[in-house]
């Protein structure tokens, strides 16, 4: 024992237990912080997921597609040969809106724009990173539907965001596509459901030639 | 003989073993990055560093708007690029090209595939014209004595000023412009010129002060390639410069086989007499290096051999041998020259005098190529075609007094005209003077007025392509910065001041289109970008003069001669505040950000100079200071000193870098001064050269060899190449599986390729101290290299972008796996994972990575300043911009696959050969490059990968490139090089 044999002990035997303890909520406390950070990460504070964003009309898709039936290429022209789905012009708003509803107050942006020549400016609902390079046309044509993405459109009083658009989300079809695709003829189908069994879908995916892209560059470049 | 990989070096201090390693670690520019750190300090930067990034990564992304348009345009898809037929006038003659806009931004230039001068390749100039426009420098206000006016005073003061000048039939009326090919611009002029006959147009154009073709008349040569067996150029370079692309591939044709074949059929021979070292010469299979006089006299000597008595009778009366050639050398380019009888091509300089031009044509005439290899066309300059004066005669008429109204047009004549004019005390004189430029320039700021100039993107006008074609210039933005064009300005001094540019250049079309449905014609025109069949149909060739011969004009025996040239970037500086030329490394020299005076090895060596040294050059009394650059293959007793260079304004890209050469030409020698005497100084400058940058060490890199001998022997190029293993499995591919070739013997070394990627792909600007540390961002570079005897060397280029290795090595070593393996072969960038280890490109052994030390994107770093509105609109939308901190390579333009993979899928199709082509492969003018599908065995690539002179570089390394190349060949002349050809696959090692 030597020297130090005859000294007392500094700590009492039950700051071993408080030591314990400090070091157990320590890791608890950082392992509920990251927890917590992913939670947020994930939760619809971060993604907008189901969080309907003010738009200088208050445009609903539920009127228009739900209850009226309009397709969604009416507006969105582009969304079969284009990256980009298209934002429809004020004209094509007015298209209707010059005999319908053509002195609600709502609307009165919509008029404004038409006459000045200033567009609308929308509040974009989908926003995918800069470094990720979407195209609509690719799914489009492979049988991917617009309800795959952005959900029940025709019952969206306002438009939100249907899924989190992380990359998660995005490789988890395109690890396993088949059971996303529909017929060409139902791209725009809201109301249409995948068959019970694969079979139809899989024959889809032989048909349309559905590869796995998985690769970076498909979408980073 | 294949030349062995000890032959060839990369510059003088690496041939005799002085290579530095670091180009110039001495020229750090900012002591920070010497500053010692300590550990506590480093530990607080790096502890704050990290609470600033978590912060930073904190945020959200900012909300975007969408903004649609009010009425949709016709045509424009949100999110598809459109492509407008239009041209580019560059150095007066125009460039026909595609230009690809982005919802009305203009981002791209291709060439018009459609087009026999341009057949979808483009220059480097062509490429460059997308920066030109949204250059933040141009000049962005008319200006009334420097301050901002605008252009409805500017319109009232010259509609008065004329006013005064018609009363007088235009007696003091004065208008200077560049050359041009404009129809309408010329209509424009003489139209004015009519109502005021006593007005001058003058015509300054620096770099061709005295167009010459060698016939009585002026005419318009064009050179069939395509039909030439055999080549003489004396001291004309072809290759290099702004010239007719089309030809550069007419030329590369004959240079190589087929694809998948090993027979070239009927591969040309190029004989190269040159003063300055050029790419034509580096592309001959004999080239003679001598003084720019010494030209005539060889000129001479071979057309006496050629041309039988009593034509010839005085023909070589004073001609006294150069110095470096033989007669035999004579012998043997006479011999094979009349053995090609019709299918001979004798092309002189545009810098050699008139008499070495007599003496091609009367060669060409005599062999029967007149008219064959040689196409005579009506000349399409103005300054052939019109009655207009020289910078000379308009420079006295100024110092008599006799100009009250001097309006200049695009031009800028008190920077570039020769120094013993003085006319920027003349110009003073006028006392209401006009400029027009996109740039407040040296003129600009000494005229009354200046008016903003329009670029070729945002405004109508035309012009003629080299065979006479008439094209036509559409606008594809509205003018940026409130520009006018030069039709606008003549119109505002015309009877009709308030047409606009459209008004003009589609009435006079109107009036040459005369009997035909107009509008749908004119529709047709601005589809195609030109007026089909509107080239000068061939002439028969002009009948040769009739006087005799003088003499010889002695070659001038005292002191050096000094050759004047247009730079190869920058031309006669006229892209001098082009930020992507002047970083573009010049084909020879490699020298970026300035230009320097070419000395051969031999005048070095004598005198003690070494690169970077400051000389004292002087030309009787005028004089100059300018840097020392020591060139390969410069002849002794030459110096060449490149025009463009020392400009005193016109933006802050071009101003005060390099040496003014225009201070040392006068008007009786615009091209080559004599008897120049050189006095060193003890000063020196860095001169940021790419030459050291990323050295391949002298492996076994660029394979060339005779054409014969390949032919008889496949495996030349490829005997010595061992059987590679791998412990690890081969990558399958079971779609496409994408690879490149780069034809050596194709590859003429013109760099276009270097600006069609940085354009396309959003390559950064780096500026000249960091090209001087090693850190210029290019993803494709030229590596050039030099074999034999310095004063007379092989000269062979060698473009690097990616290899796409299938054993990638900078694959494994990334910690975070931003760079992966593509199922299609392709090597991935991932940028957003990208942490900036940089382990990647210490481990690429063909250095082809490159890194942003600092934001060179997204930060003002080097003189071109990234953040200036006008610069946002200059990317391509399609690639992503990258930020510091960041790894950077070749792609192979994976955006462009993506397109043409979505379109295929949208027929549901595979992608076809040639629907995917990179920007390099897309503006190469010699189609070296080929890229496509390496599973499909008939696409392009496979066949070229088939042929036996194909091989990877640094292929023992195991790395499976899929950029491989293929062997250079050349064809000399068994005469003079008896044994090149015989000494079979003589590689150096095995």
């Amino acid at each position: 024992m030597g020297a130090f044999a005859h000294m007392s002990q500094v700590f009492p035997r039950y700051t071993n237990t408080i030591s314990r303890v400090t070091a157990v909520c320590v890791f608890a406390s950082v392992v509920t912080a990251l927890w917590l950070w992913a939670r947020v990460q994930r939760s619809p504070y971060t993604t907008d997921v189901r969080i309907a964003k003010e738009q200088p009309v208050p445009f609903s898709h539920r009127h228009h597609v739900g209850e009226l039936g309009i397709d969604c290429r009416y507006c969105h022209t582009s969304v079969e040969t284009s990256a980009f789905a298209g934002i429809p012009p004020t004209e094509t708003c007015m298209n209707c809106h010059k005999l319908i509803w053509k002195d609600s107050p709502m609307l009165e942006p919509v008029r404004q724009s038409y006459q000045t020549g200033k567009p609308l400016e929308w509040v974009r609902v989908h926003d995918l990173p800069d470094f990720a390079y979407f195209n609509h046309s690719a799914h489009i044509v492979k049988g991917v539907g617009c309800r795959s993405c952005h959900g029940r459109v025709d019952e969206m009083p306002l438009t939100w965001q249907h899924a989190d658009l992380t990359m998660g989300w995005c490789l988890e079809c395109h690890r396993d596509p088949t059971p996303h695709l529909r017929p060409l003829a139902q791209i725009t189908n809201m109301n249409w459901e995948p068959p019970a069994d694969l079979h139809h879908q899989r024959a889809l995916a032989e048909e349309r030639d559905v590869k796995t892209l998985q690769s970076c560059s498909y979408c980073h470049r | 003989m294949t030349k062995g990989y000890d032959i060839f070096w990369r510059s003088l201090e690496q041939r005799e073993g002085n290579a530095v390693d670091e180009p110039a670690a001495a020229a750090t520019p900012d002591s920070w990055v010497d500053a010692p750190v300590g550990r506590r300090r480093f530990l607080q930067l790096l502890g704050g560093t990290v609470a600033i990034e978590s912060i930073a990564a904190c945020t959200r992304q900012p909300p975007e708007k969408i903004i649609p348009y009010v009425k949709a345009p016709e045509d424009v898809l949100p999110g598809r690029p459109l492509f407008y037929a239009t041209a580019l006038p560059i150095a007066a003659v125009v460039e026909p090209v595609l230009v690809e806009t982005h919802m009305g931004r203009p981002t791209k230039v291709e060439g018009n595939p459609d087009h026999p001068m341009s057949r979808g390749a483009t220059s480097a100039f062509a490429q460059a014209e997308v920066l030109e426009l949204y250059d933040p420098d141009r000049s962005q206000a008319v200006l009334h004595n420097a301050e901002v006016s605008s252009w409805a005073s500017f319109a009232s003061a010259i509609q008065v000023a004329t006013l005064g000048q018609r009363s007088v039939k235009g007696r003091g009326l004065r208008i200077v412009t560049g050359d041009t090919t404009s129809p309408t611009l010329i209509a424009q002029l003489r139209a004015l010129l009519s109502e005021m006959p006593d007005a001058r147009w003058h015509i300054h154009d620096p770099s061709r002060a005295q167009p010459t073709t060698g016939t009585a008349e002026p005419m318009q040569l064009g050179y069939r390639f395509d039909r030439a067996d055999v080549i003489l150029s004396l001291d004309a370079d072809f290759l290099g410069g702004p010239g007719p692309v089309g030809a550069i591939g007419d030329f590369a044709a004959r240079r190589r086989p087929p694809p998948g074949q090993s027979k070239v059929a009927k591969m040309s021979r190029l004989y190269a007499a040159h003063s300055a070292p050029t790419l034509t010469a580096s592309m001959a299979d004999h080239r003679a290096g001598m003084r720019s006089a010494e030209i005539e006299h060889l000129a001479r000597l071979i057309a006496a051999k050629l041309i039988d008595l009593p034509a010839n009778e005085a023909i070589a009366d004073g001609a006294v041998m150069p110095s470096t050639v033989e007669q035999r050398w004579i012998d043997a380019v006479a011999g094979d020259l009349r053995a090609a009888g019709r299918h001979a091509l004798v092309i002189a300089g545009t810098e050699q005098p008139p008499v070495v031009h007599r003496l091609a044509h009367a060669m060409n005439a005599h062999l029967g190529g007149a008219g064959h290899t040689v196409v005579y066309r009506k000349p399409i300059r103005a300054s052939q075609t019109q009655p207009a004066g020289t910078l000379a005669e308009l420079t006295a008429d100024l110092n008599a007094g006799k100009v009250q109204l001097l309006v200049i047009l695009g031009s800028n004549p008190v920077y570039s005209s020769p120094a013993d004019l003085k006319f920027t005390e003349a110009l003073r004189k006028a006392p209401l003077r006009v400029h027009l430029g996109r740039y407040v320039d040296e003129t600009g700021e000494l005229c009354h007025w200046h008016v903003p100039q329009t670029h070729s993107f945002e405004a109508w006008s035309d012009g003629r392509s080299h065979d006479g074609t008439v094209s036509l210039i559409q606008p594809l933005i509205e003018p940026l910065f409130a520009g006018k064009s030069a039709h606008e300005l003549l119109g505002a001094m015309s009877n009709q001041p308030d047409r606009s540019g459209y008004d003009i250049v589609r009435a006079h079309h109107q009036a040459q289109l005369d009997g035909s449905p107009f509008e749908l014609r004119w529709r047709r025109i601005l589809h195609d970008g030109f007026v089909r069949g509107s080239e000068h149909p061939p002439l028969t060739p002009p009948p040769l003069q009739q006087q005799p011969w003088p003499a010889a004009k002695p070659v001038p025996t005292t002191g050096l001669e000094l050759v004047f040239r247009n730079d190869p970037t920058v031309l006669d500086g006229r892209y001098a505040n082009n930020a992507w030329l002047q970083e573009l490394p010049k084909p020879l020299s490699k020298l970026t950000w300035d230009n320097a005076l070419w000395l051969s090895h031999t005048d070095a060596t004598e005198r003690g100079l070494t690169n970077g040294q400051i000389v004292q050059i002087s030309v009787g009394e005028r004089k100059l200071e300018a840097a020392v650059w020591i060139m390969p293959g410069q002849p002794a007793g030459s110096l060449t000193l490149h025009l463009g260079y020392g400009r005193r304004g016109g933006g802050q890209v071009a101003a005060g870098r390099g040496f003014d050469a225009y201070q040392l030409r006068t008007t009786k020698h615009l091209h080559v001064q004599h008897g120049v005497e050189l006095r060193p100084t003890n000063k020196t400058v860095a001169l940021a050269s790419a030459q050291m940058h990323g050295s391949m060490e002298g492996r076994d890199l660029v394979r060339s060899g005779c054409a014969s001998a390949y032919q008889n022997d496949p495996q030349l190029f490829t005997r010595h190449e061992h059987k590679r293993l791998s412990l690890y499995p081969p990558h399958e591919y079971s779609g496409y599986s994408w690879g490149m070739t780069i034809d050596l013997s194709s590859c003429v070394g013109c760099s276009a390729c270097v600006v069609a990627c940085q354009s396309e792909n959003n390559i950064p600007v780096v500026g000249k101290d960091e090209v001087l540390v090693g850190r210029e961002m290019h993803w494709i570079r030229i590596d050039r290299y030099f074999g034999g005897e310095p004063d007379e060397p092989e000269t062979l280029f060698q473009p690097v972008p990616c290899m796409h290795c299938d054993n990638a090595p900078c694959e494994v070593v990334c910690p975070v796996q931003a760079t992966t393996h593509h199922d299609e072969g392709l090597n991935d960038m991932v940028y957003n994972r990208c942490v900036g280890t940089k382990y990647c490109s210490n481990n690429c052994p063909y250095k082809v990575r490159r890194y942003n030390f600092f934001g060179y994107s997204v930060e003002a770093i080097a003189p071109l300043d990234p953040t200036q509105p006008s610069m946002r609109l200059l990317h391509n939308p399609d690639v992503t911009v990258r930020t510091y901190g960041v790894m950077e390579k070749c792609t192979y333009c994976v955006q462009r696959i993506n397109y043409g993979r979505v379109d295929a899928k949208r027929d549901n199709r595979r992608i076809r050969d040639g629907d995917v082509m990179t920007a390099c492969q897309a503006a190469c003018p010699a189609q070296a490059i080929s890229f496509g599908d390496l599973n499909d065995p008939q696409s392009e690539v496979s066949q070229r990968k088939s042929e036996p002179r194909n091989y990877g570089i640094l292929a023992e390394l195991n790395t499976e490139p899929r950029t491989t190349y293929l062997a250079r060949l050349t064809n000399p002349n068994e005469d003079l090089a008896p044994d090149d050809c015989d000494d079979q696959g003589g590689h150096g090692h095995g």
